[in-house]
């Protein structure tokens, strides 16, 4: 369906029904779990970036009365078995054991080594004191030219460059490197009248999700082991969890509690499977924690990166060729999100000739983790950068340049697909036309613009929704909810069944009362997971009409069902949601709906923003005087959480190009590992974000879904870059624009 | 695990019997804004902590014609609250108004934010312009030391064992004086000063500098005095000239380091800026006195 349909509760403000719990701080989250019977673990970091491990002697840790086990790297079954040994195991599961628990090398400061468990968290902390680790210290690779030099240290002494034109002769720190191309690149730049050539950087930051990483494991020789844990995926913890150390999906049960966060970061395991390690060797449920510290240290960040752009065209801003290439930090092991870096770059634009190379390359900090719309913001950030230098160059309005190369339906992306209906050429109208857009700068004050994509995904949810003889209900869904997911599942399955949405309490269930399901992620869940609903939903009205039929002797054909009544067409019998469920033990038992999708046809949302910075021109300090976010959501479900993901990916956008960044010393130490040096935005640092949805449907979707999670947080790097770079009448070149960077620019300038 | 004992005495000369003949590491306490977060790294060794907030004096603020007498412990909420504090010292209250959040605020204290010693304390300064003593009460007796003396190195202050800080003595304002601090921070607040300046001056009525003190902060291991500034200010006013070369003595003074806060260059060019500005916000001050 894609023509305007009327809704009774998709788009209204409804109240969300996690709401009160969460504060009221009645919520559960990771840490809040206790159980009978629960010891504390605690993990020993490493002290270098970059070492290798000659011995690790845990005998005084295991002699120590306090201590009641020890975990370390030879305890993960599945690396040490006969696959290990032949040298057949997927390297990516020996790689997040080491993640977890090093090997015989730290690739960087704070990877854990080895873990306790003892009765209280102090003195599982303090027998950390007792194991013996002795390190030969390497040289610490922190950057990428670093990396990519000649002459570096290896990282990982065999690792050969996967996807050369050549296969690799020599390992490197260069784990891959892909490229993508469309049309011919050389006769694109050989039709341009003019060309814009320039290399960007961006620093290592994290999510700053507020609840650290946390978990409470019980193992159970005589039943599922239970894992309680804040994550974006529940099921792909038990999954991971269960290949670590050999264990079949039904002998776990994870459970996801309420999430303070995540945002990407919550999408891999870090404790759990060590917490698991102890409270089977302890006999004793385990608890484990990690301090801020521990998150910056030794939780996944958003890749570090440099790309290079080139772009091509012709003074009428027809742009004739768009080139990049793109060096992404991995952290420690491989898997960068250079892919869809790469995959991204250019896709707002409608261009013949592409090309882009990218390179995944590692270093010794904290192996890379997701972060909202991977790999997307840091090189559209640099695309963007071009284009408005581009629009700059050749004397043109950046909406209009972009509006006359816009990506639209039919466009051929670099990585496939033709894309279908967007909403790239309607959010770039809607800033056009916005009071924003027309309003005037004073002085100091630069304005900003720019594009941004994101694919979005589908994939596999399954929902059970059961009513009550009452006619209210439960619906009970696998996907954790980071951002008002509940309440749309809510709305959704109200509007199906014609019902309030109070009517139906949405569950988050655990991996043992509903089918799997993807992880939080990939902007799908509204998309996905409502599609379950609406299915599940739908059923569950297939069965009020056959129900109501048999209390009326009809046929299901006879009965129609809307606004939460069933009618009998054959007369002027009328039966409520509530009057069919209390009837249902004489109709054939209570009733109940399920599906089990996997969810195809995920719109891409795109969206504009527009930023106004004001800069000092004596302290370099930028303030975000305006900002708007524009984007496309296909159909806003609950607008509130529509525009509340658009604000959240601003500002976390705002605070990647204006001060956040992990600083390290020389010896590849994190110098900023918390909240007081690592400068997320405070509310008080920014205005209001402004927003307007825009809404063109996803045909895919019943009632026109897109995600809409990911995509805010790509534009406001460019959009912040661009204002600055505009504010101080100098091109801006890295991020983040920290007052020192900006007012070295401002120094070199006059 | 160490032990940890806590007193809570309720005169000044309690207090110093218990630091004076203390058989632990004792550690005087005010609102422990500081203190508990470094008692965290020091949770191997057996301590005696000392809080001097039940001490009635400790929290006392009191103004009569020769200044304001500040008890140490008294939390920057309630010395913020007091506009009788604020019409004479507009430049030390903010200073105060800017530690931490407003949640640290009802805990945390000028002499705490003093004794701790910080180089970016953002209170040091701002004594300092406005000429503050410290009174130190020890079981050797009482002396007192300009707040410039005071702290002797990051971390480090001029207390002898057994002594304490009991009191603060800011002089009374001359007529027609303001001060005024200014700290630079890339955010609006809950931060740390990567820079920051204290300027107290006064303005005859014609509008000329007859007398000044400019104090920095974070950008020496110790919050310094800057006379060079001073004295480009005296006699001028406050034009583009004095300004200027106000600033550039506070730039020369400087002797930052580079961290993660901000660099060498940086903080040595923006405590100018902010010297000038805040010379120019005191003089305002002054400006707009009945």
């Amino acid at each position: 369906m894609s023509e305007a349909r009327a809704f009774k509760h998709i788009g209204q403000r409804t109240i969300r029904p996690d709401g009160f719990d969460k504060v009221t701080g009645k919520a559960n989250y990771g840490a809040d779990m206790s159980m009978p019977g629960m010891i504390w673990g605690a993990i020993l970091r490493s002290p270098h970036a970059h070492a290798n491990i000659l011995s690790l002697d845990t005998t005084r840790a295991e002699a120590s009365s306090d201590v009641l086990a020890v975990a370390t790297f030879q305890d993960f079954p599945s690396v040490n078995d006969a696959a290990a040994a032949a040298g057949t195991l997927k390297s990516s599961l020996m790689e997040t054991a080491e993640n977890i628990l090093a090997k015989n090398k730290v690739l960087y400061h704070g990877q854990a080594v080895a873990a306790v468990a003892a009765r209280t968290e102090a003195a599982a902390t303090a027998a950390l004191a007792l194991i013996d680790v002795e390190y030969e210290p390497l040289t610490p690779v922190l950057t990428i030219d670093a990396a990519i030099a000649d002459d570096a240290p290896l990282l990982h002494p065999t690792m050969m460059t996967q996807g050369l034109l050549e296969p690799a002769t020599e390992p490197s720190n260069i784990a891959a490197r892909m490229e993508l191309k469309k049309g011919d690149i050389e006769a694109g730049f050989a039709e341009a009248e003019v060309i814009v050539e320039r290399s960007y950087n961006t620093p290592t930051v994290h999510q700053g999700y507020i609840e650290p990483h946390a978990t409470v494991v019980r193992f159970d020789d005589n039943g599922p082991s239970t894992i309680w844990c804040p994550t974006q995926g529940h099921f792909d913890v038990r999954a991971r969890v269960a290949q670590l150390l050999n264990l079949e999906l039904g002998q776990l049960k994870v459970v996801a509690s309420e999430i303070g966060g995540g945002f990407g970061g919550k999408t891999t395991v870090y404790l759990e499977p060590v917490a698991l390690i102890l409270s089977k060797k302890s006999g004793r449920p385990v608890k484990m924690t990690m301090t801020r510290e521990d998150v910056f240290r030794a939780s996944g960040p958003a890749s570090a990166s440099q790309s290079t752009i080139k772009i091509g065209a012709k003074m009428d801003g027809t742009i004739t060729a768009m080139q990049a290439t793109l060096h992404y930090e991995a952290g420690a092991f491989s898997g960068s999100p250079m892919g869809p870096g790469c995959m991204t770059v250019f896709t707002p634009y409608d261009v013949e000739n592409l090309y882009v190379e990218g390179f995944d390359v590692v270093v010794n900090k904290p192996k890379v983790a997701a972060y909202r719309a991977p790999g997307a913001p840091q090189s559209e950030f640099a695309a963007e950068m071009a284009v408005n230098e581009l629009a700059a160059k050749i004397g043109m309005d950046p909406i209009d340049l972009r509006l006359k190369n816009a990506a639209k339906e039919g466009t051929q992306t670099i990585y496939g697909p033709k894309l279908k209906v967007v909403g790239l050429e309607a959010c770039l109208e809607a800033a056009k036309n916005s009071d924003h857009y027309r309003s005037s700068l004073g002085e100091h004050v630069g304005r900003g613009l720019a594009a941004g994509f994101w694919f979005n995904i589908g994939g596999q949810s399954s929902v059970i929704i059961n009513l009550n003889p009452d006619g209210t209900g439960t619906i009970l869904e696998g996907s954790p909810d980071i951002g008002g997911s509940r309440a749309s599942m809510q709305m959704m399955a109200a509007e199906v069944l014609g019902i309030a949405p109070g009517k139906l309490n949405p569950i988050v269930a655990d991996t043992e009362h509903v089918a799997y399901n993807q992880t939080t992620g990939g902007s799908r869940t509204t998309f996905a997971t409502g599609m379950a609903v609406i299915e599940a939903a739908e059923s569950v009205v297939d069965q009020l009409k056959s129900r109501a039929a048999a209390m009326w002797n009809v046929t299901a054909e006879q009965v129609e069902y809307s606004d939460g009544v069933a009618a009998n067409l054959a007369g002027e019998d009328r039966l409520s949601l509530a009057e069919i469920c209390a009837n249902a033990e004489k109709t054939g038992g209570q009733i109940s709906g399920t599906a089990n999708i996997n969810a195809r046809g995920a719109g891409p949302s795109f969206a504009v923003h527009i930023c106004d910075v004001k800069v000092d021109p004596d302290t370099g300090k930028t303030d975000v005087v305006r900002y708007t976010a524009i984007q496309d959501a296909g159909k806003a479900i609950h607008p509130s959480y529509v525009e509340g993901q658009f604000q959240g990916g601003a500002v976390q956008g705002i605070g990647w190009a204006l001060n956040e960044e992990y600083v390290y010393s020389a010896e590849g130490v994190m110098e900023n590992a918390g909240f007081l040096d690592y400068r997320i935005p405070l509310a008080s640092d920014l205005p209001p974000i402004e927003t307007i949805i825009v809404e063109v449907p996803n045909s895919f979707h019943p009632f026109g879904v897109r995600g809409v999670g990911e995509t805010g947080i790509v534009p406001p790097l460019a959009a912040v870059g661009t204002a600055v770079a505009e504010a101080i009448g100098m091109p801006v070149t890295s991020l983040p624009c920290s007052p020192p960077k900006v007012l070295e620019l401002l120094l070199s300038k006059s | 695990m160490a032990a940890l004992t806590y007193h809570a005495p309720t005169t000044l000369d309690e207090a110093i019997s218990l630091i004076a003949n203390a058989s632990l590491p004792a550690k005087v306490m005010s609102g422990g804004t500081d203190l508990i977060i470094q008692m965290q790294r020091m949770l191997q060794t057996d301590r005696l902590i000392v809080d001097v907030k039940k001490i009635p004096e400790m929290t006392a603020a009191t103004l009569d014609e020769g200044g304001l007498k500040l008890g140490p412990a008294l939390c920057c909420a309630k010395l913020t609250r007091r506009q009788d504090i604020k019409a004479l010292y507009p430049g030390l209250v903010e200073a105060a108004y800017l530690i931490g959040s407003t949640q640290v605020q009802g805990r945390a204290s000028v002499g705490g934010n003093l004794c701790n010693a910080s180089p970016a304390a953002d209170t040091i300064p701002a004594l300092i312009a406005n000429g503050a003593i410290c009174l130190v009460e020890g079981t050797n007796g009482r002396r007192r030391v300009p707040v410039e003396a005071f702290v002797t190195g990051v971390g480090q202050n001029c207390l002898e064992p057994g002594e304490m800080l009991a009191s603060l003595e800011i002089p009374q304002p001359l007529p027609r004086t303001q001060d005024a601090y200014l700290r630079f921070i890339p955010r609006t607040e809950m931060d740390i000063a990567v820079a920051g300046a204290a300027v107290s001056l006064t303005l005859d009525e014609d509008g000329i500098c007859t007398a000044a003190k400019v104090a920095i902060g974070a950008v020496a291991p110790t919050a310094i005095v800057v006379p060079d500034a001073a004295t480009a200010l005296i006699g001028s006013r406050l034009d583009e000239t004095a300004l200027t070369a106000a600033a550039a003595a506070a730039s020369d003074a400087a002797n930052p380091i580079s961290d993660r806060r901000g660099t060498v260059a940086f903080r040595r060019h923006v405590v100018g800026v902010l010297t000038r500005r805040a010379a120019t916000l005191a003089a305002e001050r002054v400006g707009a006195l009945r």
